[in-house]
């Protein structure tokens, strides 16, 4: 299967293989009006299986939206036909209205308009806890 | 403008200096009676409350100010809609200080991200009660003299008991703590809390069912009541509300200079025949807890700049 490269735009390479798709909703890609490949179960010689996207046009992505969903992800950026910058990932600090807090007695559950912020508690085991309540995303 | 939302907001230090200004305040009663002239506290309970709002009430007019109150504050603006950071930024044109307990985990933080004026957490539904943790490490204090070299049963609901987690949290920080952990099965402490306070902090703890044995080993006993409020299912909570009920029998077998503390309500934790032990603390918990107050409305209102 092939897939044109880009001259302009960004390159999410090293996906965990599955997990395209759930980044690809959360970095809303579906709302671009611009041409965006996302390719399934890759051979990989280091990882086996993986995910790539491809998104046709320079535009800014959320990093910290792509570490929190697979922080063993890359992003490259690509202009003129050439890499021009790359991105290893890490677990964000802060999520900011990326996940929602599912504590029926969270605040964030009832106030309007209150932005859904989580806070990274564990690096080594990836927990993030609601800023508000401290309850763990699971 | 700093507030207070968790005991974690705390240094150890800053601890250490509250309860001696607290100390000072009950020693030197007039020295404080007028340092807030003409100030304001604003109470907002959006959910019942007596001792809590009696308390910091009485605080803020034994330091000489004025108390303006929302009182029942679920069936005024929170009925229309308003959202708690209108409110709070309502409520900042009229006072100096706001202390607040809002049923909903999180909302003194939100409070306290839009008011202008400083926010202390009067109890945010299960998640934190800092004035609580003030009140019972200044009855500590004042009952042992340290904070170091002690073993604290905490009894009864260990799971959705939030004074039990910042006590917890706060006496982690001191040498040569042992906790003995006493409660049913279905209300034994969080494992995060096991995790990230205790074995994090490497402090030694057993976990039992058994107040009985449990309780000749024991400094300070806690007391906790299961609360309704915390329970989704009412079947649940009536099977477990009398688990623990400390008797003079029970007491007995303590030792002589035990404190037996309790945040109170009790519903019958703890039988009135105790009452009038020497052990008996839970009463001067009561208004330990309004020195305390005192002491965190003029410590925030000076860090303010407001006196």
């Amino acid at each position: 299967m092939t897939i044109d490269s880009i001259q302009n735009g960004v390159v999410i390479d090293h996906i965990t293989a599955g997990q395209g798709m759930k980044l690809y909703e959360l970095l809303h890609l579906d709302d671009l009006d611009v041409s965006v490949a996302l390719i399934k179960n890759v051979t990989s010689r280091k990882m086996g299986k993986k995910d790539i996207i491809k998104i046709d046009a320079d535009i800014p992505v959320d990093l910290d939206i792509i570490g929190f969903a697979d922080p063993s992800a890359t992003v490259s950026f690509i202009k003129d036909g050439k890499l021009v910058d790359k991105h290893k990932i890490e677990l964000p600090k802060r999520l900011v209205n990326v996940i929602k807090c599912k504590n029926p007695r969270c605040i964030s559950s009832t106030e309007q308009e209150l932005d859904q912020i989580f806070n990274l508690t564990d690096k080594e085991h990836g927990i993030y806890r609601c800023a508000y309540c401290e309850t763990k995303f699971e | 403008m700093r507030s207070i939302i968790d005991i974690v907001d705390f240094s150890t230090q800053e601890l250490e200096d509250l309860i001696n200004l607290a100390n000072d305040i009950i020693e030197n009663p007039q020295k404080y009676a007028h340092v807030c002239d003409g100030k304001k506290l604003a109470t907002l309970f959006f959910e019942p409350s007596t001792r809590t709002r009696m308390s910091f009430e009485a605080a803020m007019y034994e330091l000489g100010g004025h108390v303006i109150s929302m009182t029942d504050a679920m069936s005024s603006s929170a009925a229309k809609g308003e959202s708690v950071a209108d409110t709070a930024k309502t409520v900042s044109c009229y006072a100096d200080i706001i202390a607040m307990r809002h049923p909903k985990e999180g909302a003194a933080l939100v409070a306290a991200n839009n008011a202008t004026i400083p926010v202390i957490n009067a109890g945010d539904g299960g998640h934190c009660h800092p004035t609580q943790t003030l009140a019972d490490l200044l009855t500590i204090y004042r009952e042992k003299g340290h904070f170091d070299n002690l073993t604290i049963g905490l009894c009864g609901d260990l799971k959705f008991g939030r004074t039990v987690h910042s006590l917890i949290n706060a006496l982690s920080r001191y040498e040569n703590i042992k906790f003995v952990l006493i409660s049913p099965e279905e209300l034994k402490l969080p494992s995060y809390v096991k995790k990230d306070l205790l074995r994090a902090n490497k402090i030694p703890y057993t976990q039992t069912t058994d107040l009985d044995k449990s309780i000749p080993s024991l400094d300070i006993l806690y007391m906790t009541r299961v609360q309704r409020e915390r329970f989704f299912n009412e079947e649940d909570y009536l099977r477990l509300k009398d688990s623990y009920i400390l008797t003079p029998d029970k007491l007995a077998k303590a030792k002589k200079d035990l404190s037996v503390m309790h945040p109170l309500p009790r519903v019958n934790e703890i039988s009135v025949a105790i009452d009038d032990d020497s052990r008996a603390c839970y009463f001067k918990q009561v208004l330990n807890g309004k020195y305390m107050r005192m002491a965190l409305i003029l410590e925030l209102l000076r860090e303010a700049g407001t006196i």
